[in-house]
């Protein structure tokens, strides 16, 4: 983006990699997947790259009111001082921070996630599913992200860039507003769970399972790891894939 | 004449400890944090009409949608009948809706049988599925002694009522056909008939009968009222305002605590002068006091039929946590709190709080603030609001959050991530 800015020009979209988009190397894949979306479509865009710094998500759903508004001020500072406009994210966590709660703090922004950018892109014409690997008759799953999903009401958009796909898809037992939550949220990602009878990956796991899907997709690099290490738990590893939707959508189209 | 006397006595005495009663539940929500809900009144009516009218919210288990329905119509509708029995209690006359009415009064009488008996199939359905097939979603750590009570003391008494209705009906149509004194013509009684043979013929025990379920059905109706306050069945009457006042806004969008704020620019600019928030109020809830008033309507609210804590993932998996818990200690101990104002005058404090004393740190520990249990409410109650507050309380005012979160804290201060790696690697991955 600084580098952008140096050059005098404006994007059209801000990519909000988030923490583990940049850090975590499974996302890291999801970013790139993102990027070359991004690129193939022809959309100029910018990245903050080391100026980018924690929404304050993680610190506001386990009660650190303070750490959040903080990092969120001095994000709003840096935001508004490239004077960004419409900001695509790659996580629901940070997509539903920046979309609900910066406003308040002075951070107004048209925010999308990730899959309602390719959704439109698909309804716009300018991605299809060609040129790539065929999802052709392959079962696939959804888990919706309680942060997309319940969290935003955006229950739609991850299933329209699946459906281009000609797949299979199946609905799990628990789908849409009754989806379960993968275990990562309110900041649970970061500690131990408390003491129960299972994790709740594995009771998401018997819902996987049951739908007979072979690719699980995700729109959450938090469900992300919460799936995978479902499916390792479960030794499935060989007959299930979890994918993201950027991913599956790059594969796709050859990218 | 004496009836009519000691009616007037009756409904006066139940209208006035019911109005009590409602007064200091009033007073105890109001105890309450302030919070703004006065906004948007033309979305917020049409939430109510929706939510709680029209109950679409119950739909998502249709079996208990249809039969809770059943009660739902016949309580509203078998109202007018009720209506005409205070009317008939109070002037000492007797169906006195049938002459201005005619026809149509046949057609209501004979209705309100109909649903007189959906409300016996629901109750007995419901009593079954509580009692004999053990839903597990009526059971819990909550679900003690009194809660299980509480249900089966309301469904008796609705098919009690019931009873006494439709066997005053009987008794009143074989009095009729009899010509009876003052039982006029007037009504149809296509349920009651069928139970007409069950009965004496002679007009006095029919008399009776008659008035015996007159009086027991009305006083019942009377207790019944002032039996609210006290029962998860108040939800019949809070679940509008509190439908009215919900949240609209999306789900995942937490409140940016004001207080805060001002800190925090503080912080960042020293010239930044505070608008004063007048009272200085403690960070989060550590007890019912700290909450908002719309937290604590809503533990009012709620009637406990666990469909929040049937979808927690913390709670399926075997977690303290369950989101009804949460909301039925609210409700304890706000009412704890009432009976202190009431008994001990406006200063007494006991050493009590819901932190601790009624809801565990690993209970609040287990949420993973996935909004299942709001989504599930069929009156929109929100457990995850008070989870989050009590939260905000046990970080910002204790500093006792778990260590690995304390840890994801450090993290995020000073590296920008939860995780421990270095800002100057964020770019990383392009590779």
């Amino acid at each position: 983006m600084a580098e952008m800015m140096a050059q005098g020009k404006e994007p059209e979209i801000l990519f909000w990699v988030g923490c583990a988009g940049s850090f975590d190397e499974r996302a890291q894949r999801i970013t790139r997947d993102i990027c070359k979306i991004l690129s193939h479509v022809g959309i100029s865009f910018a990245v903050l790259g080391t100026e980018e710094a924690c929404t304050g998500d993680p610190a506001k759903r386990a009660g650190n009111e303070f750490l959040f508004q903080m990092q969120a001020m001095m994000n709003i500072q840096v935001l508004n001082g490239y004077n960004i406009k419409k900001i695509v994210t790659g996580c629901p966590h940070c997509f539903n921070t920046i979309k609900n709660e910066y406003p308040g703090l002075g951070g107004n922004y048209e925010v999308i996630h990730h899959t309602q950018l390719i959704q439109q892109l698909i309804d716009e014409g300018k991605l299809k599913a060609e040129g790539g690997e065929s999802f052709k008759g392959k079962r696939i799953t959804y888990h919706d992200p309680c942060y997309l999903g319940r969290g935003n009401d955006v229950y739609e958009a991850p299933r329209k860039a699946l459906e281009v796909l000609d797949a299979d898809l199946v609905e799990m037992k628990r789908c849409r507003s009754n989806g379960l939550c993968c275990g990562a949220g309110g900041a649970q990602m970061f500690k131990e769970p408390e003491k129960g009878n299972k994790d709740i990956n594995i009771e998401r796991m018997s819902d996987v399972l049951e739908s007979k899907a072979t690719v699980v997709a995700a729109a959450c690099p938090f469900c992300m790891t919460m799936l995978r290490d479902g499916v390792k738990l479960s030794e499935k590893e060989k007959e299930i894939e979890v994918l993201d939707i950027a991913e599956i959508t790059a594969r796709a189209n050859g990218l | 004449m004496i009836g009519q006397v000691i009616f007037i006595i009756i409904l006066a005495a139940a209208i006035y400890l019911f109005s009590k009663n409602v007064g200091k539940i009033r007073r105890n929500i109001l105890l309450g944090r302030d919070t703004d809900r006065s906004d948007n009144p033309a979305e917020r009516w049409k939430t109510m009409a929706k939510i709680a009218l029209g109950q679409t919210k119950m739909t998502k288990r249709p079996f208990a949608a249809v039969m809770h329905f059943f009660i739902y119509v016949g309580f509203i509708i078998i109202n007018i009948e009720v209506l005409e029995i205070l009317i008939d209690g109070v002037f000492g006359s007797h169906r006195i809706f049938s002459a201005p009415l005619g026809g149509l009064y046949n057609l209501l009488i004979g209705g309100f049988e109909f649903l007189a008996v959906l409300v016996l199939v629901a109750c007995f359905t419901f009593l079954i599925r509580r009692n004999i097939g053990h839903l597990k979603r009526f059971s819990g750590v909550e679900m003690t002694s009194w809660p299980k009570s509480d249900a089966n003391y309301i469904l008796i008494i609705e098919i009690l009522l019931m009873t006494a209705f439709l066997t005053m009906n009987a008794a009143d149509h074989k009095l009729q056909l009899l010509n009876f004194g003052h039982y006029i013509k007037a009504g149809s009684f296509p349920v009651s008939n069928l139970i007409g043979p069950l009965l004496p013929d002679s007009a006095n025990s029919l008399e009776t009968i008659e008035r015996g379920c007159w009086w027991f059905h009305i006083i019942g109706i009377l207790a019944f009222l002032n039996y609210l306050p006290y029962s998860k069945h108040f939800h019949i009457l809070l679940a509008f305002p509190n439908t009215y006042y919900s949240n609209l806004n999306p789900k995942g969008k937490f409140t940016n605590m004001a207080s805060v704020t001002n800190e925090v620019k503080a912080m960042l600019d020293p010239s930044f002068v505070p608008e004063s928030t007048g009272e200085i109020a403690r960070f989060g809830a550590k007890d019912v006091t700290d909450l908002t008033w719309k937290n604590l309507m809503e533990a009012y609210t709620c009637t406990e039929c666990g469909r929040c804590t049937s979808v927690c993932p913390a709670n399926q998996t075997g977690k303290l946590l369950s989101p009804r818990k949460i909301m039925m200690d609210t409700r304890d101990r706000i009412a704890e709190v009432g009976n202190n104002l009431d008994k001990n005058g406006k200063d007494y404090k006991d050493d009590k709080s819901l932190l601790d004393n009624y809801i565990t740190r690993e209970e609040l520990w287990a949420c993973t603030t996935c909004n299942a249990c709001v989504e599930a409410c069929p009156v929109n109650i929100n457990p995850l609001e008070i989870i989050t507050e009590m939260r905000r309380y046990i970080v910002m005012e204790e500093s006792q959050a778990p260590n690995s979160l304390n840890n994801m804290f450090g993290n995020v201060e000073n590296n920008g991530a939860p995780w421990k790696y270095s800002q100057a690697d964020r770019f990383n991955w392009k590779e």
